[in-house]
């Protein structure tokens, strides 16, 4: 027998509060990983703390979502690094709707930070994979996917064109031995939502990564964090549209 | 969103504020926040009463500032964000052969916390308090991050100084070596408070303390349970993970009987010539912090904690304050005794050489005046009251207990002359007052 091959990851969007969550639980599995973002000094802050919590590898690489320049580094770097190669995605903006009513050209950059983006990165990460045999990637979308709604509509939009490329992306990694994990969180306790108005059964971003690596391990398709969102979200798609197009939820 | 309105309160519960906190994730977030809006920066609010309260104002929530930075095992110095829980790094340096220098009783306090209240641990009487190992540390201020350390006046105004020189940023630790990550512990039953102060003042352990029956009288007043601990290599199995109280007691369940009943089965578990345990750090360290929101056992009113330090000469005043709280009948089922060495990190340090008493109260009308009778008692014996967990303490009282409060506040309302970082606390007590 061989040894484990080490397991690479890609997290993008490493600043989010719910990345952290997940980096820390892979330094301490002893996961080498790669940072990206924009914010480089927070990122170089993080990527220190992963070392101190057992990853052999934590580095920061410059990643935006809406600069296709800043991607062939990445791809280049996580070719250089042996082992199983994996992803998660956690990028997105959400400018609020008001904002983009007033404004519509804010929609082009939702559709790059949440949609076009992390989609282009993962498609030039894809063969990658499938060289390999092996690896898993978690693009993390959101419930707001599910059904369009007036509070949110143009990032909902944009997340639910990146859960359908992520059930593309499954759909053609299952045949190589890889693997692609959707990820709808509800509500977390992030600094997007903190103070927000309206906020129920908040989950901390620590239970988020816990699901997440629970849905790695066991080869889940697609996951709601905390669950019970996968009835509330059956239950908001059930609604008949003519009496949910008079709703405001 | 930058601010939320809510409402909280410190561990005891019976103090509460409504106000709006920002909880930062980024360093560069703190910066922003600390020019634009000076306010007090709070940790996971494990002081008890209104020190980390800020009412009808604003507070920063250190709870996401919480990454270690930097580690140089040559010189045994950790770097770490201002909200970093002690017990996170127990659990990454223990292994490594490492701990922090000085550890209070409970791993959910953070950095910034145990800096802002000097705080003091079971080896007190070797190594001091939390401050006096801190490196340096930086201040997150209006005009940008301050590094300091010892050679700075600011530096001892800051160490115990309840956050009156500004939100602690990070800070550099020096770290104790140790032979291992777990705990050799000898527990002995002690049959009064003589034998306790005997047993106290011999001890050679490198951690000591006391557990106290308070509801004990007679020849029994002060018996309990001393426990020594040492660590050393040794496999155990890890800590199990914490359960929670889900909900907040009825008001009768730490009433007198079971109180009473519970202490006496406390104290005759351990066998009556002792017995020598192994037990992973975060048990010997933490015993609480097993059972998540233990504060709900007190009920919705809450709880206090009365904690005192007392000159070793003046150590009969502990007898009275015992004896007067076990005849009152207000059940404690936690009570500590602990000897207490001179070091002190700080100008508004709470330790000094003597012997500290600590004794939980449910909230009731009753306990407030037992209180602060109970303070008073410390004040006239010259000792002090920790003001981590003083809820009924006197304006008055404090320039006997902190001699060098004056000092303090000339030199941090000159920092401060705005007063954006008094908490509820330094109100209600007057502490930079400068009359």
């Amino acid at each position: 027998m061989t040894e484990t091959a080490p397991q690479t990851w890609l997290i993008l969007g490493a600043t989010s509060s719910m990345a952290r969550a997940l980096a820390r639980k892979l330094a301490e599995q002893g996961a080498q990983l790669l940072l990206a973002g924009r914010d480089m000094d927070d990122l170089a802050a993080t990527a220190a703390d992963c070392r101190l919590r057992g990853a052999p590898l934590a580095e920061a690489v410059a990643f935006d979502a809406r600069d296709p320049g800043t991607f062939q580094p990445i791809l280049d770097r996580m070719s250089a690094l042996d082992g199983t190669p994996n992803a998660a995605v956690f990028v997105g903006s959400m400018p609020p709707q008001e904002e983009i009513d007033t404004d519509p050209s804010l929609i082009d950059g939702t559709v790059a930070d949440s949609f076009t983006g992390p989609a282009r990165l993962l498609h030039g990460l894809a063969p990658l994979l499938e060289e390999r045999g092996a690896g898993t990637i978690v693009g993390v979308s959101s419930v707001a996917g599910d059904r369009g709604r007036v509070g949110n509509y143009c990032y909902g939009a944009a997340k639910a064109g990146f859960t359908t490329y992520m059930s593309g992306l499954r759909n053609r990694l299952g045949r190589s031995g890889a693997h692609a994990i959707t990820v709808k969180p509800g509500f977390v306790d992030t600094a997007m939502t903190w103070g927000l108005e309206g906020m129920f059964l908040v989950a901390p971003p620590d239970a988020v990564a816990d699901s997440i690596l629970k849905a790695v391990a066991r080869k889940k398709n697609v996951i709601y964090t905390p669950f019970f969102w996968r009835y509330i979200m059956m239950i908001i798609r059930a609604v008949p549209e003519p009496i949910f197009r008079k709703m405001s939820i | 969103m930058t601010w939320k309105q809510t409402d909280y309160s410190g561990w005891g519960r019976y103090y509460t504020a409504s106000g709006q906190l920002a909880r930062p994730e980024r360093a560069s977030a703190l910066a922003r926040i600390a020019a634009e809006t000076p306010c007090p920066a709070i940790g996971q609010r494990r002081s008890y009463a209104d020190s980390c309260l800020n009412s009808d104002g604003r507070a920063i929530d250190t709870a996401r500032l919480d990454r270690f930075i930097g580690f140089d095992a040559e010189a045994g110095l950790l770097e770490v964000e201002s909200g970093v829980r002690l017990s996170d790094i127990v659990t990454h340096f223990a292994p490594k052969g490492w701990l922090p220098s000085v550890l209070p009783g409970t791993g959910f306090a953070t950095v910034g916390g145990a800096i802002g209240m000097d705080v003091h641990g079971k080896n007190h009487h070797h190594l001091g308090s939390f401050g006096q190992h801190v490196e340096s540390l930086t201040l997150a201020t209006p005009d940008g991050p301050r590094e300091i350390n010892a050679a700075d006046p600011l530096f001892s105004a800051t160490i115990g100084g309840m956050g009156q020189t500004g939100p602690i940023a990070s800070a550099k630790l020096r770290m104790l070596p140790v032979k291992g990550d777990v705990m050799m512990v000898t527990e002995r039953r002690i049959e009064g408070l003589d034998s306790y102060f005997t047993h106290l003042d011999e001890s050679q352990a490198t951690y000591t303390v006391g557990w106290i029956d308070a509801t004990a009288k007679g020849d029994a007043l002060g018996r309990g349970i001393l426990e020594e601990g040492e660590t050393g290599p040794g496999l155990v199995p890890p800590a199990k993970r914490g359960k929670r109280v889900p909900f907040n007691a009825p008001h009768f369940a730490l009433s007198g009987p079971i109180v009473r009943r519970f202490n006496a089965a406390y104290y005759r578990r351990i066998p009556l010539r002792g017995r020598t345990v192994v037990k992973p750090l975060e048990d010997y360290f933490f015993p609480l912090d097993k059972i998540h929101d233990w504060n709900r056992l007190y009920g919705k009113r809450g709880f206090h904690q009365f904690q005192c330090v007392v000159p070793l000469a003046e150590r009969e005043i502990l007898r009275d304050m015992l004896s007067r709280v076990s005849g009152a009948g207000l059940a404690s089922p936690l009570a500590v005794l602990k000897r207490m060495g001179p070091g002190r990190g700080g100008m508004m340090s709470f330790p000094m050489e003597g012997y500290t008493l600590a004794i939980d109260f449910p909230a009731r009308d009753e306990a407030a005046w037992m209180i602060r009778s109970l303070i008073a008692m410390a004040t006239e014996a010259q000792g002090r009251v920790y003001l981590a967990k003083d809820a009924f303490a006197a304006p008055e009282q404090m320039d006997a207990m902190y001699p060098e409060r004056a000092a303090w506040a000339g030199i941090v309302n000159a920092l401060d002359p705005e007063q954006s970082y008094a908490t509820d606390m330094i109100r209600r007590l007057s502490l930079r007052s400068q009359a």
